[in-house]
């Protein structure tokens, strides 16, 4: 149809239709892809902060590492930088702006679903936080870690860091669509420390005295630790440098992500749930 | 006679002990434009926000493009456009961004997205400014992008909450030419909330005046002023007293006096004629003239009538009743 700038009665008509499930996540993730390079203040320390933790911890315990344990320190610390990388990166202070200032509300003018409004963002996190743990793994093969499985083994790796990252998002987005509140956002930063410090972050649990050994059995950061570390020539409780795949391992990574995953996600969707529920 | 745009029946939204909107009947024809008229805080944005889905109402319903807003939200969405009123964009996207990821929430294919960006840029002259992220733009224009957000899926029924607080007057008269071209070329239903008087005499085919959330008054700006008389003369003094009010009742061809702080306001059928006999009643009650003023009437004289306070008088929410003296007789109403 031939649209002309002077009959403005001819122009399009066109109908408005619900666009579907998928392509409302897709429309919603699109959108907050597009946003992370225009934020790099929020993508750079999330970054360079895991490396220089990393590089440091390496070069300040790598010796007692060595003579007290008998085990590679960059290795046995390549998980712990990667979970910090990808562990409370989220668009959560972006949704919060956008209560805030009102086009949540625009958004939820528009036929779009609910819940898509949530998994778009997730969707744009996932992709985001998996691009993350790709340089601090290459800082870690620059420095000599190397994978049991190879290419595959990295890729197993990455994506289980990914989908531990994307779980932990619960949290945020639960306080975000809660509260509303940038500052109650800001402060969920400190779960981050208990999960990821309250376990085998920079020993292996023999190590570990007393109490903090106890916690760290019921901390899933532990297993997912092991899990990463089951992937890595060297790492913990892993027997001789060659051995592959460890499954058991592995299915207890994936079993404590899934836990923590049921209860943070449990707690975004009703966060979710009541922010959309017309009062 | 074409089915109703809106229509509301004794719609109400309740906060706490506090009626926000207490009991509204409306309805309003397709391809009307109507001008909800009153202060800050008059219920105005509530009762937006439950006709365009964002509220369920306490008590009542809403009919929106024939679709019940509580039990059918997803019908209405369909058919409506809605600019709140605050511009609600993303600063971080381009103004076609936004547009974009507007016309795919309501399912437009890429054709229709592109030609449609196309289109409501047009109506709303942003110009090249499009392609930039939107932190760039004056207030102006993101309240035009804002239109042109809510236009993208060529709604039937649009909704502009004050579409023109905070804009210069230059904005404000661009944002007008949009409404009415809206209306004239598209004959889209504009259901348009404000403060400003002005805004709704220019635009509105109809003007509803709302008042601590109740519809006080509603009919075309022209009888809605008739109500009021020919002539309004205002009175600017320095103390206003019973003495001064008797004064000006009682003088010959006065219809109506009504007193607010240093201001009295004197509704007459012919104001040249009266306005010495008011100037001499003012001497004579010893009152202090500052100004003395002659004009037409206003929806503000309209508003002072029944509400006993002026439209600009600041937010309703407080409750400041009309003192006795100044609350005009309202029961002949200005209903039509």
């Amino acid at each position: 149809m031939a649209l002309t700038s002077s009959a403005p009665t001819t122009a399009l008509r066109v109908q408005a239709r619900p666009a579907g499930f998928f392509v409302d996540v897709a429309s919603v993730a699109r959108r907050a892809i597009r946003q992370i390079p225009r934020e790099p203040e929020a993508v750079i320390p999330a970054l360079i902060v895991p490396i220089f933790f990393y590089v440091l911890n390496i070069g300040a315990l790598s010796k007692i590492a060595h003579q007290a344990g008998g085990f590679s320190f960059k290795s046995f610390e390549l998980p712990v930088a990667v979970v910090f990388a990808v562990t409370g990166v989220s668009r959560a202070s972006a949704l919060v702006t956008d209560i805030q200032n009102g086009y949540f509300d625009r958004l939820m003018i528009t036929p779009v679903r609910r819940l898509p409004l949530l998994l778009g963002l997730m969707t744009a996190d996932l992709t985001l936080v998996m691009a993350l743990a790709v340089p601090v793994i290459v800082v870690g093969l620059a420095l000599g870690v190397r994978f049991h499985a190879g290419v595959l083994g990295i890729v197993v790796f990455v994506v289980l860091s990914g989908i531990w990252g994307l779980v932990f998002t619960g949290l945020p987005y639960a306080i975000a669509l809660k509260t509303g509140n940038p500052g109650a956002v800001n402060a969920s930063f400190i779960l981050f420390f208990p999960i990821t410090f309250l376990s085998t972050t920079f020993a292996p649990k023999p190590f570990l005295q007393g109490w903090l050994g106890t916690v760290a059995n019921y901390n899933p950061m532990t297993y997912i630790l092991l899990g990463l570390r089951s992937l890595i020539v060297g790492g913990e409780g892993i027997p001789g440098p060659a051995q592959s795949w460890n499954a058991a391992y592995l299915g207890e990574a994936v079993l404590a992500i899934a836990a923590f995953g049921a209860i943070s996600l449990s707690l975004a969707l009703l966060a979710l749930r009541s922010r959309v529920r017309r009062a | 006679m074409p089915e109703p745009a809106i229509v509301t029946e004794d719609i109400a939204k309740q906060f706490g002990d506090y009626w926000a909107v207490a009991g509204v009947d409306l309805e309003i024809g397709a391809g009307e434009i109507y001008g909800f008229l009153g202060p800050n805080g008059a219920g105005k944005s509530t009762l937006v926000r439950m006709l365009c889905t964002l509220m369920r109402p306490t008590r009542g319903r809403g009919l929106v493009a024939g679709h019940d807003v509580a039990k059918d939200p997803e019908a209405v969405r369909l058919r409506i456009g809605v600019a709140l009123q605050d511009a609600a964009l993303d600063d971080r996207q381009t103004g076609r961004e936004l547009l974009d990821l507007q016309g795919r929430l309501y399912g437009l294919r890429r054709t229709e997205r592109a030609v449609r960006v196309e289109q409501v840029l047009r109506l709303v002259d942003i110009g090249t400014a499009i392609d930039r992220q939107i932190k760039t733009y004056s207030g102006g224009m993101k309240r035009r992008l804002d239109l042109a957000a809510a236009l993208i899926h060529d709604p039937e029924i649009l909704f502009l909450d004050e579409p023109t607080t905070g804009l210069d007057p230059e904005s404000r008269a661009a944002v007008w030419d949009e409404v009415r071209s809206l209306n004239q070329q598209h004959g889209t239903t504009i259901f348009l909330t404000t403060q400003y008087l002005e805004e709704a005499d220019e635009l509105a085919d109809r003007v509803g005046i709302i008042s601590k959330g109740r519809l006080v008054a509603e009919g075309t700006p022209a009888a809605l002023k008739r109500t009021v008389g020919t002539d309004v003369i205002v009175a600017r003094v320095e103390s206003l007293t019973d003495r001064t009010l008797q004064a000006l009742r009682s003088v010959p061809g006065v219809d109506e006096v009504l007193g607010t702080g240093h201001e009295v306001t004197v509704h007459a059928a012919n104001g040249a004629t009266v306005m010495s006999p008011v100037a001499l009643a003012l001497h004579g009650a010893g009152t202090s003239v500052v100004s003395l003023t002659l004009r037409t009437p206003t929806l503000d004289d309209v508003f002072l009538q029944l509400t006993g306070t002026h439209l600009q008088d600041g937010a309703e929410v407080e409750g400041a009743e009309p003192s006795a003296e100044s609350l005009a007789p309202t029961s002949e109403g200005a209903r039509t």
